[in-house]
């Protein structure tokens, strides 16, 4: 090579907002450790969280209107380079992530020092940092590759979280243990599905797989790694029956980390699944997989079913709130299977109502653990009386579960049940409604502990702190800000779904 | 009285060429096999033999635990740093041409170096760290624990 000398102009702020999105708190990572104070590991996260949060939303807005920006890694262009490509589906996403993790991490300061041993602090904080880089990352990038690597990384870091829950309950211990084991299968899965791609096309870039396969059609290469990706992510995600993981890890992991990983890491892996199946393989493609269909939407009305079942008899507040997730998840995963405009619309919206919904919820049961030293039936009877402010947002977080007019939990569900009929499939919208009636009773019985059974005697328990009310009551309002103003997310989610849809067309500049 | 006088004098003949062949891979890896991860594993391989042989107490003299993290955290702002200094300049993050503007290829060559020895550093110090973790392990929990 000769050494020309290359125009180059300097890219601004602006351009490299792609890139920071995932630099600050990749960055900030390392540096905790550096400074290994217990002191500044917590401003640190934040900080780190909050300008995420902002680059976030600089980048919605100049995607909402459904135009594509494309950072090239390392100055290499695509499809040879790494290329990170945010439209309004990973915008949203990244959105989610970022706001969740900023409202938790508040909150968490005082849920935390009270969980999680004193001398893991400042690597607990690492953790955190990692796992949501990690999130970011699987999010914002377009190379079907690089996912994999920050899904591991995200992945990783999540199993030690979960096991932070040790110093509370040992089984935290054996619950990360199973979700290490049961990830690794997902993310080898996910891997052979690439594998398979990378054979057939030769290229890793998202975008350009897709066209290569449009060219070429549909053979078997093709379906294998369709085959091995959806079930890889769908253990990630927690399809209905790939999700025996979910339940322990959500309810031993120390109650910030469930509230956060409730909101954000299964949601990441949803994206992750309508990106494959509707960027990398089209749409018109899918169609001749009606096969799929006939796989992902049985086991979503399942989901919604057995999960919300399972809820109802259960005796511990946390472990309860695990379950309905399943089933929530059952609900995105049925929008995604009408491969309609308004069922993807429905699921997106789902996907971040039910992510401000569990964190409201999962928060609150961390107060609980905070003050009543744990979240089963019996040692919650009668808190709403000694709990007020908490035991309310749990109220408002079931409203929004159940579905009901006014909540978050509502519009998506309304939604669905649109997307169902306009398909003609009137015997799933009944389904949608039954199934919430299960919500009603799961979330009824809550009520019922908190509010109906007398206080005992002899309880000392208090209000929990400012510190962790202000983020439970973001999160309740936002449930009913969100059921009330449907413009932001409807408009974002619409966007979102008509991107995907279009198949390559979305991805290509 | 002290025993395995041979095992002694060998390790400490081999501490240094040990570190002296992973610095080699380090920064010959561009022009032979090698790299950041493989010397890595070679400088971390130094202090593992140390405190097989010696103790643990001996290599963590040398190398205290936390100075390990420490090392693991420095290698990954070693990698970031470089490709942040490509991003102030103006160019993609991890643009190594960000390194010398007026010839990209030699910025290749040095971004290159840069981000190998960021590797080195950290696996270095994740190897080291995984090896104390194992050797310090507390005794198993009693039945009480649960």
């Amino acid at each position: 090579m000769s050494a020309e000398t290359l125009q180059h102009t300097a890219l601004t702020l602006n351009d490299q907002l792609p890139a920071l999105q995932i630099l600050v708190t990749f960055i900030a990572a390392p540096l905790v450790v550096m400074f290994g104070s217990l002191r500044l590991a917590w401003p640190i996260t934040f900080a780190a969280s909050a300008i995420s949060f902002v680059i976030a939303l600089m980048l919605l807005s100049q995607v909402i209107d459904g135009s594509v920006i494309s950072y090239h890694m390392g100055g290499w262009a695509p499809p040879l380079g790494i290329e990170y490509r945010v439209d309004a589906a990973n915008a949203f996403v990244l959105v989610l992530v970022t706001a969740i993790s900023t409202l938790v991490l508040p909150y968490a300061r005082v849920s935390v020092a009270a969980e999680v041993q004193k001398k893991h602090h400042t690597l607990f904080y690492t953790a955190f940092l990692l796992c949501l880089t990690g999130l970011l990352g699987v999010t914002i990038t377009g190379d079907a590759f690089n996912v994999f690597v920050f899904l591991e990384i995200s992945s990783l870091s999540t199993y030690v979280l979960i096991a932070q829950g040790a110093n509370r309950d040992r089984r935290a211990l054996t619950a990360a243990y199973d979700y290490l084991i049961m990830g690794t299968i997902g993310a080898t899965f996910f891997v052979i599905g690439l594998g398979f791609l990378y054979m057939a096309t030769g290229t890793l870039n998202m975008a350009d797989i897709s066209d290569r396969i449009a060219d070429q059609g549909a053979n078997r290469t093709v379906r294998m790694a369709i085959a091995f990706i959806v079930v890889g992510i769908g253990l990630k995600a927690a399809m209905y029956p790939l999700h025996l993981w979910l339940p322990n890890a959500y309810t031993y992991a120390p109650s910030a980390i469930t509230a956060f990983l409730a909101a954000t890491a299964t949601k990441v892996a949803i994206y992750v699944l309508l990106r494959f199946l509707f960027s990398v393989f089209q749409p018109t493609l899918l169609m001749e997989y009606y096969s799929l269909r006939f796989v992902i939407l049985p086991f979503a009305i399942l989901a919604m079913f057995l999960a919300s079942y399972i809820a109802i008899f259960q005796t511990d507040l946390k472990r309860m709130l695990a379950y309905s997730s399943v089933a929530q998840i059952g609900y995105i995963l049925l929008g995604i299977s009408f491969l309609t405009e308004t069922g993807l619309t429905a699921a997106i919206v789902h996907l971040f109502n039910h992510g401000i919904t569990k964190a409201a919820l999962f928060m609150a049961v961390g107060a609980y653990v905070l003050r009543a030293n744990g979240s089963f039936y019996d040692e919650i009877e009668g808190l709403g009386r000694r709990m007020p402010w908490t035991s309310a947002a749990v109220v408002i977080g079931g409203l929004s579960l159940i579905g009901v007019p006014g909540t978050a939990g509502f519009v998506s569900k309304w939604l669905l049940v649109q997307g169902a009929l306009e398909k003609g499939w009137w015997p799933v919208a009944l389904l949608i409604v039954a199934s919430s009636l299960l919500a009603v009773i799961y979330v009824w019985r809550v009520v019922e502990v908190l509010y109906m059974k007398p206080t005992p005697a002899d309880s000392v328990v208090r209000e929990a702190p400012v510190s962790m009310l202000i983020p439970i009551w973001i999160a309740a309002l936002a449930c009913i800000w969100f059921g009330l103003n449907t413009d932001m997310t409807l408009n974002a989610a619409k966007a979102a779904a008509q991107g995907l849809l279009a198949g390559s067309a979305g991805m290509m500049n | 009285m002290r025993h395995h006088l041979i095992l002694r004098v060998i390790t400490k003949l081999l501490v240094g060429p040990i570190m002296l062949f992973a610095l080699y891979v380090q920064f010959h890896g561009d022009y032979s096999p090698g790299g950041g991860f493989q010397a890595g594993v070679i400088m971390a391989v130094a202090f593992i033999i140390y405190g097989v042989v010696f103790s643990l107490d001996h290599v963590q003299r040398v190398l205290p635990p936390w100075l390990a993290h420490k090392l693991s955290a420095l290698g990954v702002l070693i990698y970031a740093g470089t490709g942040v200094y490509s991003l102030l300049t103006g160019y993609a993050y991890l643009d190594y041409a960000a390194l010398s503007p007026d010839h990209p290829v030699h910025g290749q060559h040095y971004g290159i170096l840069l981000v190998e020895l960021g590797v080195g550093v950290t696996v270095t110090g994740v190897m080291v760290t995984i090896y104390y973790a194992f050797t310090s392990r507390t005794p198993i929990m009693s039945d009480e624990a649960w």
